[in-house]
């Protein structure tokens, strides 16, 4: 059991952008709905998974939209509650924790609004280990745990009660009735169990975000210590050390896919790193191998500061460290892979994890 | 032969021009900035009339850029109490306006905020029907102790009537409060646009007198021009429309310094680099003008959205400290500032700066002494300066080819007349008065940053109405109509949204309009 207080939010916003692996929109909103629910309501109270009780639901919270949308009609605060309260009712049972769906972007840090205003305990997990585009690209998925029922609310009050045959029809559907929401709403997917948490969640992701975000948002000790203890902390490696010698996007079907091509320096000079990126970063080709590939986290970082660097952010002549770390081996399981493994991202080739891709 | 007036107040100097309507330079000053920065105006202006030779019925145009506003903000100083209005109800209640703002800014500014109901989505539905109810007792209340209302409603670059709304309720209610709209200072994001629309009210009696002071400057001086401020994109407003939009001001000094280096260098596509005592600042020009950041820019801790040229902003100039021995030399963020001309070795004073150290490698002559400095050191030193300046210039470029520089600021005739990315480094005349002559030269812009839903509707006219906006609003500014051009049309798909909603930028720039045949 531990404490997240003031200074934890900021430190969880920078790192759940971290393990966005450049997508899964900026927590800069959900960090401040999450700053004034802990002003209101003070701190909130996260337990690891083996504390939870035996028996209980967890609910998980989550924000679907367009992150264009997002930013400018904020939420009304009350979506999440008033999911939450009408899940109860329908499943006619009483939430003891609340849970963030992924680790990564601004999903991670929106449910610890609802979980200081209720003064609900938050899970030390998530459902991804990083960030993903779809609903149902998660832990639970695999195990067979349903997204559903699922309760949309948008900021006017409506509310949407979704029940499926499988996670890919909500993803479909939730995402349509957000379109007619105005292009954002508020949602509790997963209204899972505790059992179902101990047997699917993926342990110690939110604890994992906060400690990389006081890393990377410590300055002061040199930034190779800091790089040192980031990786230790992640179990990731340097893929790449170089500049940004072209960025190309295009958009398609409602995504941004791009490349960003990378001249190496330093122990790279001489080889050329091309990361392909679909919101997310999803493939990182050196020399025309691929060395990384999705499932596997791949997060593009400033040199100097450290500090993670999206999609949208990348610019020719960034000095920028490429990292990699190994994702959840629930990802690398074939139902994982067939989830959001490299062929479901259009790719024509079998994942390759990272550690036997021969990385330096 | 008619003339034009350019004046910049920067941190340190008033520089002022004057340019004849065929672009030569006639006459220029440089007068340290007054404590109360009127006079250091009035005195540039009343010198370099009197330099140019020319009469003061021959200026028909004057120009002026200060950092007056931005340094209002900075320094918390003379700010308006702003009344704050957001459109958006029952959206956007979960983060207050002003949420994030530094408390001792928001104390200075903040008098009282409300959120009402109103405001639109992405497609154009309202979100609801607005409360003018609920403004009107709001302004009501209020009226006795704010002074200025910012107002900013949910998707206001995409449907602006709840804001033209309150608008049209104050002005007929409450004719003498200035009201800021954030559709005409910002572009999507609601908190950035709404900040950016509060600072604007804030600063609104800063400009008046920044204005004033600028008018009565140039009538003492006998001088009947029209009379425009310099915005952060390199182009004019008239008074009238400055006073409204003051906070476009803020980063208008950078600005005039790159076009005024385009200007005099002749290069449309250049990286700029603008030297002086404390900083360098390096910034890109595309078609002549700065290219735009796009990333949120902080202003006094607050942050904002709207306009702003990229830039990469160096602790490095003239006066920067050089300290360590040749195995560890550092170079800045230190600097001697103004003080370098009393404190530093090349004009008999004890402390080593850059100055120092490129008057001892041979690269600048500069000052009246020749330091002593050891050579190691020099060459060190010198060698980590201009890396700095290498790297900003590489990171700021587009592209890996080697791109012209042009250097201008007191600092330039410290650089090189070679460096690592650069195709030729160009050194224009004048270029210590840059950005006085940008201010003399500027031209008229107008924009539109919109959200369209392009379902049912042909993507050509929503361009030319996009166009048609941005036209409109040039010529609002000053320009003439018949001679404004398009300088950037864009097109961005919104990203995880069905139904091509897009969003759409278009510039259009055009000269001033002819002046006004004088009266009397």
């Amino acid at each position: 059991m531990r404490t997240i207080n003031h200074d934890d939010l900021a430190a969880l916003a920078i790192g759940a952008t971290v393990l966005g692996t450049g997508g899964g929109g900026d927590p800069y909103i959900g960090r401040l709905m999450a700053e004034a629910a802990v002003a209101a309501h003070g701190p909130i109270t996260m337990l690891d998974v083996d504390e939870l009780p035996q028996e209980g639901l967890v609910i998980p919270a989550a924000m679907i939209g367009a992150p264009t949308v997002i930013v400018e009609k904020i939420p009304n605060g009350s979506e999440m509650r008033k999911a939450l309260a009408a899940l109860e009712r329908l499943l006619d049972r009483k939430t003891v924790a609340i849970m963030s769906i992924e680790a990564g972007g601004l999903n991670s840090i929106v449910p610890l609004a609802l979980a200081a205003e209720l003064g609900l305990p938050l899970v030390d997990a998530d459902s991804m280990g990083r960030a993903f585009p779809e609903v149902q690209m998660t832990s639970f998925t695999i195990h067979g745990v349903s997204a559903t029922p699922m309760v949309l609310v948008d900021d006017k009050g409506n509310s949407v009660t979704i029940e499926t045959i499988n996670n890919q029809w909500t993803e479909a559907l939730a995402r349509m009735a957000t379109v007619q929401m105005g292009g954002s709403a508020l949602a509790a997917p997963y209204p899972v169990t505790t059992a179902q948490v101990r047997q699917a969640a993926i342990r110690g992701t939110m604890s994992l975000a906060m400690e990389i975000g006081h890393i990377v948002g410590t300055p002061g000790q040199g930034s190779d210590e800091r790089i040192r203890r980031l990786l230790e902390r992640m179990r990731g490696a340097v893929l790449f050390r170089g500049k940004i010698r072209d960025v190309l996007r295009r958009t398609t079907g409602g995504f941004t896919r791009g490349t960003a091509t990378l001249e190496g320096h330093g122990p790279d000079s001489g080889s050329v790193l091309r990361v392909e990126f679909q919101n997310e970063n999803l493939l990182a080709v050196r020399d025309g191998r691929p060395v990384a590939m999705v499932p596997d986290l791949i997060s593009v970082l400033d040199q100097e500061t450290i500090r993670p660097i999206t999609t949208e952010g990348l610019t020719y002549g960034q000095r920028v460290l490429v990292v990699t770390t190994p994702c959840h081996d629930v990802w690398r399981t074939p139902r994982g892979l067939e989830l959001a493994g490299p062929r479901y991202f259009g790719y024509e080739f079998d994942y390759v994890p990272f550690q036997e891709g021969g990385v330096a | 032969m008619s003339y034009r007036l350019g004046v910049d107040v920067g941190g340190t100097n008033t520089d002022a021009v004057i340019v004849s309507s065929d672009g030569s330079v006639v006459a220029k000053v440089k007068r340290p900035v007054t404590d109360d920065v009127v006079t250091s105006i009035r005195i540039a202006v009343r010198e370099v009339l009197s330099a140019s030779g020319r009469s003061a019925s021959d200026i028909t145009h004057a120009m002026l850029g200060t950092t007056q506003v931005t340094n209002a903000i900075i320094e918390r100083r003379n700010l308006n109490r702003v009344g704050v209005v957001r459109i958006g109800a029952p959206a956007t209640l979960a983060i207050p306006p002003l949420t994030s703002w530094p408390e001792d800014l928001r104390r200075a500014v903040d008098q009282e905020s409300i959120v009402v109901r109103g405001g639109f989505e992405f497609d154009g539905r309202e979100i609801a029907p607005l409360d003018l109810d609920a403004v009107a007792d709001f302004v009501d209340r209020l009226r006795p102790d704010i002074s200025v209302l910012a107002v900013s409603s949910v998707f206001s670059p995409v449907n602006a009537d709840h804001e033209l709304a309150v608008l049209d309720l104050v002005s007929t209610r409450w004719p003498d409060l200035p009201v800021s709209l954030s559709n005409e200072i910002g572009s999507i994001g609601l908190l950035e646009r709404e900040n950016a629309t509060v600072l604007n009210a804030a600063v609104t009696d800063v400009a008046r007198r920044a204005a004033s002071a600028f008018r009565d400057a140039v009538e003492q001086a006998g001088i009947r021009a029209e009379l425009f401020l310099t915005q952060n994109d390199g182009t004019l407003m008239t008074l009238d429309y400055a006073m409204r939009y003051p906070i476009l001001t803020v980063a208008c000094g950078l600005t005039n310094s790159m076009r005024g280096a385009a200007y005099l260098s002749g290069v449309t596509e250049a990286v700029v680099i603008d030297v002086g005592g404390t900083s360098t600042d390096v910034g890109v020009i595309r078609n002549g003008f700065p290219r735009e950041s796009s990333m949120a820019v902080e202003v006094g801790g607050v942050r904002t959205n709207f306009r702003m040229p990229d830039l990469i902003s160096l602790g490095l100039g003239g006066g920067s400290l050089v300290t360590g021995d040749p195995s560890s030399v550092s170079v800045g963020p230190r600097s001697l500032g103004h003080r370098l001309v009393l404190e530093g070795r090349s004009f008999g004073g004890g402390t080593l700066t850059f100055t120092d150290v490129a008057n001892a490698v041979g690269a600048a002559r500069i000052g009246t002494h020749r330091p002593e400095v050891d050579a190691n050191l020099a060459q060190r030193a010198y060698a980590r300066g201009i890396a700095m300046v290498e790297e900003s210039i590489d990171r700021i470029k587009t592209s890996a080819q080697d791109v012209p520089l042009v250097a201008v600021g007191g600092g330039s005739a410290l650089l090189p007349d070679r460096l690592e990315g650069v195709s030729q480094v160009r050194r224009p005349e004048h270029y210590d008065v840059a950005n006085a002559i940008g201010a003399a030269i500027a031209k008229v812009s107008g924009r539109t940053d919109r959200v369209y839903a392009l379902e049912g509707r042909q993507r050509e006219d929503v361009l030319a109405e996009a166009q048609t906006l941005a036209e409109a609003e040039a010529v609002r500014a000053g320009a003439d109509p018949g001679l404004l051009e398009v300088v950037q049309v864009e097109e961005i798909p919104l990203a995880y949204m069905p139904g091509n909603a897009t969003r759409v930028r278009v510039v259009v720039v055009g000269p001033l309009a002819a002046p006004k045949p004088a009266l009397g």
